[in-house]
Formats: C-alpha cells, sequence, structure tokens
C-alpha cells in the first residue's frame, strides 16, 4: 500500500516538474508557477511516506505556501510576456545543457550509490516528528542554528538594498 | 515504540488524503453541475468587456502594481522561515529546560536578537512603510 | 459478545478478503467521518451566510430574509439553487484555465484545514477527530497558506484591473498576517510542548484557568486579529472593499464560481473559529461536570461534540457582530498593523513566556 502511494506520488511529481518546464500546451510563467506548487505538494507527500512528517508540513508551508507565491508576485510585477516569445540562442542552449549534464551526472552517482548501499537504511527508522527534530537540532547543531539566523540577517539586508531604489 | 508510533502516524494520514479527494469531487462536481443546470446566454460584445463601474475599460487590462507588493513576500518568506524554525525549538523547550536550559534559552534568545536587528533595520530604511 | 451481524463484525470479514485488505475498519470509519465533515461544513457554510443576512439585518434595524421557509431557513436552498441556474458566463478577455481552476480550488483549504481539529473526544471506540496528526497546527498553517492561490489566481485569470488589483492587496494582506498567526501560537507550543491539537485540547482542561485565553492573553489577541485577516472579514476585508474595488478579485465571475468564491470565505471563517475554540477555549471541554475527560457513553460524546459546535457557532456569531462595529482599515494602517505592531509583539510574546517558564522551572 505504501509503495504504491510512493509510485504515485513520486509519478506526480515528477509529471509536474516536467510540465513545469516543458509544458507543451502553455508557454505561460504562471503556468509553470502552478505546475511547480503541484510538484511541492506531492513532494510533501514523499516527505510523509519517508515518515519525515515535519518536514512534509514545512514543505507546504514554506516553499508551497512562501516560495511559490513570491514567484508568483515576480511574474506579475514583471508581466512577463517576452518569455512566451523569446527562442533559445545557441549560448543559452549550451548552459542549459552543461547544467542538465551535470545534474544528470548526480544522480546517475547517487543512484550507482544507492544501488551498492543495504537496503535497510534507505526504511525509516525514527519518526521525523518536530520533537526528536528538535531535540537533535539543539543538542547536536546548535551553531549551524545561529548560522541560520545569520543568513536571514543578511537575506533582510539583501532585501531592502535590492528595494533600495524603490524607497526614500 | 517510536517506530510503532511513526506507523501509526503515517495511517493518520490517509483520512488526510480522503478528505483533499471529497473536497476537490465537491468543488469540481459544484463546477460541473453549473455547467450542465445553467442557463445559456447569448453573448453581446458588451458582456465581454472588463466590469470598471459600468464605464468603458480604459488603457490596457492588465494593472501594474507597486513594488512594495514584492518586498512584502520576500520579506514574508524570511519571516516564515524563522517562525519554522520557532516550532520545534518551542516543542522541545520544555523538556531541554531542565537538562540544559542554558542552550535552549540563549540560544533562542541569540537567534532572536540577531533578527531583531535585522527587523530594526527594515524599520529604519522604511521598507514596510506604506505611507509615502 | 459482538453478534454476527454487527457492523465491525462485518467490516472485518470485509477486511480478510484479499482484494478489500486495505479496506480496514479504519478506512471506513475514517471515511464516514470524512463524509459527515464535509457535509456538515457546507451545511454550516450555508447557514453561516443566512446567520451573517439575519444578524446584520438586525444590528442595521432592518428584518433580512425572511421569506423562505420559516424565518427564511430555505433561504441558503433557494440560493444554492439560484446559483446552479445562473448563466455561467465566462468573460472573453480572462484567462480561460486559471478563471476556472481558481474557484475550484477557493475551498479546498477551509475544508481541509478542518481535519486536523478534535471536534469531540470520543464516539463510541472512535476519536472525534478526522486525522490524528502529530504536527497538527503546522499542518493547519500549512492548509492556510495555501489559500492564498485561489484569490491571487482569481485576480490573475479575471485579467481586469479590480479585480487584479483586489488579488494582489488580498495576498499581501494574508501572507503578512500569516506570520503573525503563526508567531502568536508559539508561547502556547511552549507551555504544552507539542503540536497535536487533541493534546492542546488536553491540557487545557481542569479548569477554566486553563483555557489559553487566559494564560496567554498575548497571543489570543493577535491571534484573534490575524484570522480576521487572514478571512478578509471586515475590518480587515481590503480585497473586497466594495466601495474602492467593487467587490475585488471576484467581479468577473457569476453564477457558481462567484458562489464557490463566497463558500470559500465562509467555510475558512468557519475554520478559523474551529481553531479559535480549539486553541484558546479549550475545544470540546468545559471544565464543570467532568467534560474535560475524555466521554465514555455516546451521550457523553454527542455532548461534546455539540460544546465544540457551540464555541464554534459563538465565534461565528462574532465575526458577523464585529463586522457591524468597526470601520475598515485602510490598507498603510492594515499592513503597519501587521507587520510593524504585531510581529515585535508576537515576538516579545515569545520571549516572556520562554523566560517565564525558564524562571518557573
Amino acid at each position: 500500500m505504501e509503495s504504491l502511494f510512493f509510485y504515485l506520488f513520486a509519478a506526480l511529481a515528477v509529471v509536474c516538474g516536467i510540465l513545469m518546464v516543458a509544458n507543451p500546451f502553455s508557454r505561460n510563467p504562471v503556468t509553470s508557477a502552478m505546475f511547480m506548487v503541484l510538484t511541492m505538494i506531492s513532494l510533501a507527500g514523499v516527505f510523509v511516506l519517508l515518515h519525515a512528517y515535519f518536514l512534509a508540513a514545512v514543505q507546504i508551508l514554506v516553499y508551497a505556501g512562501a516560495v511559490m507565491v513570491l514567484f508568483l508576485f515576480v511574474i506579475m510585477l514583471l508581466n512577463l510576456k517576452e518569455e512566451e516569445k523569446r527562442k533559445p540562442g545557441w549560448v543559452r542552449m549550451g548552459f542549459g545543457l552543461v547544467s542538465a549534464g551535470l545534474f544528470a551526472a548526480l544522480l546517475l552517482r547517487s543512484v550507482a550509490a544507492a544501488r551498492n548501499a543495504p537496503l535497510e537504511t534507505a526504511a525509516a527508522t525514527v519518526d521525523g516528528g518536530v520533537k526528536p527534530l528538535g531535540l537533535l537540532l539543539f543538542t547536536e547543531y546548535p551553531l549551524p542554528f545561529e548560522i541560520m539566523s545569520i543568513l536571514l540577517l543578511v537575506g533582510m539586508v539583501g532585501v531592502v538594498v535590492l528595494s533600495k531604489k524603490e524607497l526614500k | 515504540m517510536v517506530v510503532a508510533m511513526g506507523l501509526e502516524q503515517m495511517d493518520q494520514y490517509a483520512p488526510v488524503l480522503m478528505m483533499a479527494l471529497v473536497a476537490i469531487a465537491a468543488s469540481g462536481g459544484m463546477l460541473a453541475a453549473s455547467v450542465i443546470a445553467g442557463k445559456r446566454g447569448h453573448r453581446p460584445a458588451i458582456k465581454d468587456t472588463a466590469y470598471e463601474c459600468g464605464m468603458i475599460p480604459i488603457g490596457s487590462n492588465s494593472a501594474r502594481f507597486a513594488v512594495k507588493f514584492y518586498l512584502v513576500a520576500m520579506l514574508f518568506i524570511l519571516f516564515d522561515i524563522e517562525t519554522v524554525f520557532l516550532y520545534p525549538w518551542a516543542v522541545v523547550y520544555k523538556d531541554m529546560l531542565t537538562t540544559n536550559a542554558s542552550l535552549i534559552l540563549g540560544g533562542m534568545i541569540s537567534f532572536m536578537a540577531i533578527l531583531a536587528v535585522g527587523f530594526a533595520y527594515i524599520l529604519k530604511k522604511g521598507a514596510l512603510n506604506w505611507r509615502e | 459478545m459482538e453478534s454476527y451481524l454487527s457492523i465491525p463484525h462485518l467490516l472485518a470479514v470485509a477486511g480478510d478478503e484479499k482484494i478489500f485488505g486495505w479496506v480496514t475498519p479504519f478506512v471506513w470509519y475514517s471515511a464516514i467521518k470524512v463524509l459527515v465533515a464535509v457535509g456538515l461544513m457546507l451545511t454550516m457554510v450555508a447557514y453561516t451566510v443566512w446567520v451573517e443576512r439575519r444578524v446584520s439585518a438586525f444590528i442595521q434595524d432592518r428584518i433580512g430574509p425572511n421569506r423562505v421557509g420559516i424565518f427564511g431557513l430555505l433561504q441558503p436552498l433557494a440560493d444554492g439553487v439560484k446559483s446552479f441556474l445562473k448563466e455561467d458566463f465566462v468573460p472573453g478577455h480572462v484567462r480561460k484555465v486559471f478563471f476556472w481552476i481558481a474557484p475550484g480550488i477557493m475551498l479546498l483549504p477551509g475544508l481541509l484545514s478542518i481535519a486536523v481539529i478534535p471536534f469531540g473526544s470520543k464516539l463510541g471506540e472512535q476519536d472525534m477527530v478526522i486525522a490524528n496528526l502529530n504536527v497538527g497546527l503546522l499542518y493547519t498553517f500549512g492548509i492556510t497558506s495555501l489559500s492564498v492561490y485561489g484569490i491571487v489566481l482569481a485576480g490573475y485569470a479575471s485579467n481586469s484591473k479590480y479585480p487584479f488589483l483586489g488579488g494582489i492587496r488580498a495576498s499581501a494582506q494574508m501572507i503578512s498576517y500569516e506570520i503573525s498567526m503563526g508567531l502568536s501560537v508559539i508561547p502556547i507550543l511552549l507551555i504544552v510542548g507539542d503540536l497535536n491539537l487533541g493534546n492542546i485540547v488536553a491540557y487545557q482542561g481542569g479548569s477554566l484557568w486553563g483555557w489559553f485565553i487566559f494564560k496567554a492573553p498575548l497571543s489570543f489577541v493577535i491571534f484573534a486579529a490575524a484570522a480576521f485577516a487572514e478571512t478578509n472579514r471586515l475590518p480587515f476585508d481590503m480585497p473586497e472593499a466594495e466601495n474602492e474595488l467593487v467587490a475585488g478579485y471576484n467581479v468577473e465571475y457569476s453564477s457558481i464560481k462567484f458562489a464557490l468564491f463566497f463558500m470559500g470565505e465562509y467555510a475558512s471563517m468557519i475554520a478559523v473559529s474551529a481553531m479559535m475554540a480549539t486553541l484558546f477555549f479549550g475545544g470540546w471541554t468545559l471544565p464543570f461536570f467532568g467534560l474535560d475527560q475524555p466521554a465514555t457513553t455516546w451521550l457523553g460524546g454527542l455532548l461534546h461534540i455539540a460544546i465544540f459546535l457551540a464555541k464554534t457557532c459563538a465565534w461565528i456569531f462574532l465575526m458577523v457582530w464585529i463586522r457591524w462595529m468597526w470601520p475598515r482599515f485602510r490598507f498603510d494602517q492594515l499592513m503597519d498593523l501587521g507587520w510593524r505592531r504585531f510581529i515585535p509583539l508576537a515576538l516579545a510574546n515569545i520571549v516572556i513566556t520562554a523566560v517565564v517558564l525558564w524562571l518557573k522551572a
């Protein structure tokens, strides 16, 4: 039953991901963004099947609910129309192919590594709820947590600086 | 025990999926029903224009909006991530007060202090000032 | 002793079959709970509209809808039938696909977010909650954060100035208050140490002073204000603002699509009222007559559900009432309140609660 749902959500994520970047019916950026939201939600389903419940909830809260809203805002702000018409140039195609190739290599390598690893490690043994995660975060990794706050601070400063022209 | 709890938790997500399917079916069904039952009228040209309080629409249909909204969306993500980090902290806080109080309290207070600096900076630069 | 014709036994027999192996009693009971909850929710949506109209009329010294059925009780039915029969007009200038999708997804967040709310203790053997998730509260916020899409897509799909402005305003407002909402409940989590809503309710049993409205009053104030903003109710109904945006994001809609926006708003209003009852008013518990313990009898179980519904309805009534007591905020005042007042206040609230707990420990 679980594996059935895994294939369902994984397939949904992959299909929506493909439709996000190469939708044969529409080149509208908002459509792409909405397919990305669906991908995020499917990934949350996969996380639930991995017993990573906190991660699943955060995936929806932060990625589907916050990051994608920003994407939509940006798309609407720029009123992207040229995206629909633009033809990819050679240089752009080259860069795209190189980065896609790198990702493919990374993927193949991890698949190959996973094939040699014993299967038991893949199965969830700990409940990925909030409590175990919190304990781990605050006993084992307090320093990365503090560094996160500096990262967020840099983000805030960056936001203000980037939009400085608009502010008086 | 932990594993058993985890498996039990997994079952609890099945009703969520059911709920999602029922909700989608309900709203999809309503949309479909109105297509079947709805009245079909003719469409004069005036019906096809955008509604602007009964006047003839002026200019392009797509409005542009202030960059402020975009700023709000960006700041929202940053604060959302901060909130997400506060949840696991809040949940383990009481347990860790007995074992390692200085770490759990001090860690979060320094985290929030750094973010408070960022918040003060945003306020000072007037990024959240909507009254121009 | 169970008889052979009892439902659990029949379900167990059905569960033995290879094909229907997944149809366990759990699945059956869950399906029943889901269907009843969705049905009840949609009925409540219909009657909340009626309550809103009647109470508004009463407050303004009018009569309100009283013609269809006794006290106008059949009015929601008439409205429903009417919205199905109206012409479902799709203007030529809209973006067709999104124009259809936007009202379709409006109803989902409101319905989905009640899945984790415990609406009673026990009825027979069954827990009266659809999904007893350990990350309950985060799930609710996750679903709430998705409710932006219906509005933003409606604004985008309409391809018209007022809806677009309404949609953008609404989404900016909703995301702003989402932060204050998320931060406001953290003191409760500090006190309870759990995200599971069932445990949060159980913690509030015992005495009236155990309710979080008394234990975390500042959290309550921020959460309540954010709840009004999230559901786009007055005094924060900026996206609709009849007199400046005509009706905001749903101007170009007609027939059932318009009704779906309406229903979506009322569904999230009910969901947020239920959340309020759960988080701050002890959920299904009452601190008298031992009603804060899980029910052992069917009558007790039904009583708990009634208590929960009564608390929820009281909040719905209050939300309607406040609509006529408060003038609308201006958009800059709204953003000011959300970002510059509530966020620092909520952060201070968290620090104070944490320090108090530390001093107590």
